[in-house]
């Protein structure tokens, strides 16, 4: 039998909070992390958009300046919400070389990039700072984190768009699981509100217009659902094998049940429309813990509040759950903090591992009226969960056709 | 108008900062930037690149292998601003 895997840290630095308690607290209080921004270049390229959740605390105010120098946002984001887990955790000993690191990026440092562009331009090449490449390569969040820790057992870079940390968390189960480390931190960081990200998916119609009130702009499952909004973070996780966590009496939030991932293969952008790949991907997830869809207890959703996305999951949930799917108490935390692309699955793993441990679905915000093909069982209010055995699986879909799920039961 | 010894000390001691954190106090011109100051050569490198904006100089990137000491980058660029 296979050694049961278990959350002992959460860390985030989130549109919510500067930590993982604090955006919970607020998620819990039905606030909103999005605002207009600020920024000079939202007029100076007449953005359509002019609103996002960007982080409520900058990560270069938290770390020491030269550490923070050389690290792009993305990766700043992802070394504190770190080491917040790890210290959550109670800074775990263990051996360098059985200490690993999953921590995942949809864009990667996109600020460095076209910082570095500009200086060029401008300024030629000279000026072109050394650090350019090692800080906005993809795997720099994973590579931050790795030496940061000392971690040794191995440092992998999951980039599956926005379904990139739920997946880092299936690949650190796989890792655990296949005994190659005792304890990895897995998360996700992006720092891409930038005027290109904003313009590309603003091209796209996949952003929220709602300019004029952007704290109700993201609305999962709401009728007048038109796009989603931008958020920008981190969120990690110390996972950890069960033997191990006990015997140096750590806190469990969850057990890490299981994970699952699929590829649609159907379009670039788009969602298979019948939810087929995402509900293989919930199977999948929920066979490897061992676990029957009729154990399911809450859903914390992908729902980006999107047109035609939050109705494909809908109808993949609905292959696997059937008609019992709108009975289940569904979470669409996005409504609160934003879409924080490859941070975002790590965020919601953090709030599902909270939601089960705390036995409250957290709140869907936003929504006035509710979709009539979404029929789910969501709330403006935190909902109760109850004492007996909670399953909860949260669901992440990226660009380009991948799905990830991940299954958390209670201990 | 050139900077004297003292002034190109100061003014790299507050790059060495900006760029590592190391005290203006601990950039004295007997200090080996990699034995002393435990300074990289990408930090090297930045350092080099806004030493030259700073103090209007040109340092080729085949000297910067001679720059060991402090001492050795302060005269270098008393030189070059005389050039």
């Amino acid at each position: 039998m296979t050694e049961k895997i278990v959350i002992t840290g959460i860390g985030a630095s989130s549109p919510l909070g500067g930590t993982a308690r604090e955006s919970w607290d607020a998620l819990l209080r039905g606030e909103s992390g999005a605002a207009t921004l600020e920024h000079e270049w939202v007029a100076e390229y007449d953005l359509p958009v002019h609103f996002a959740a960007e982080a409520a605390v900058r990560p270069d105010t938290v770390l020491e300046r030269p550490k923070a120098k050389r690290l792009d946002p993305s990766s700043q984001f992802a070394v504190v919400s770190a080491i917040e887990a790890w210290e959550d955790a109670g800074a775990p000993e263990v051996e360098s070389e059985r200490l690993g690191v999953d921590y995942a990026t949809g864009i990667g440092g996109v600020w460095t990039l076209l910082d570095a562009w500009d200086t060029l331009r401008e300024r030629g090449p000279r000026r072109v700072m050394p650090m350019t490449v090692p800080m906005l390569m993809p795997n720099a969040p994973s590579a931050a984190v790795s030496m940061h820790f000392e971690a040794r057992a191995y440092a992998r870079t999951v980039a599956s768009a926005c379904a990139s940390s739920t997946e880092s968390i299936v690949s650190a189960y796989e890792h655990l699981q296949a005994g190659l480390a005792d304890v990895v931190i897995a998360g996700g960081s992006e720092s891409a509100i930038h005027p290109i990200t904003v313009a590309s998916f603003s091209s796209m119609q996949a952003l929220s217009r709602r300019n004029d009130d952007p704290a109700t702009a993201s609305r999962p499952y709401d009728v007048t659902r038109d796009g989603f909004v931008m958020g920008e973070g981190a969120a990690a996780l110390v996972l950890e094998k069960e033997s191990h966590a006990r015997a140096r009496g750590a806190r469990i939030y969850a057990e890490l049940a299981g994970g699952g991932i699929t590829a649609d293969s159907y379009h670039i952008t788009a969602p298979e429309p019948e939810g087929l790949g995402a509900s293989r991907a919930v199977h999948i997830a929920l066979e490897s813990a061992g676990a029957d869809p009729s154990e399911v207890t809450h859903v914390n959703a992908h729902a980006t509040s999107t047109p035609v996305g939050d109705v494909a999951e809908v109808r993949a949930m609905h292959r696997v759950f059937g008609e019992r799917v709108n009975d289940i108490p569904v979470s669409a935390t996005k409504a609160a903090h934003g879409h924080l692309l490859g941070g975002t699955g790590a965020l919601e793993a953090v709030f599902t591992a909270l939601a089960i441990s705390e036995r409250t679905a957290p709140p869907t915000i936003n929504v006035t009226e509710q979709d009539p093909d979404a029929p789910l069982h969501i709330s403006g209010t935190p909902i109760p969960l109850g004492d007996g055995q909670q399953l909860a699986i949260s669901n992440s879909f990226g660009f380009g056709g991948h799905n990830a799920v991940i299954a958390l039961r209670s201990v | 108008m050139a900077h004297t010894q003292d002034e190109v000390l100061a003014g790299l001691a507050e790059l060495v900062k900006e760029e590592t954190g190391i005290a203006t106090e601990s950039v004295q011109l007997d200090k080996s930037f990699t034995d002393d100051l435990d300074i990289d050569s990408i930090s090297m490198m930045t350092i080099v690149v806004d030493a030259e904006e700073k103090f209007g100089v040109k340092i080729p990137d085949d000297q910067v292998q001679n720059l060991v000491t402090v001492k050795d980058a302060v005269d270098f660029i008393v030189g070059a601003q005389s050039e």
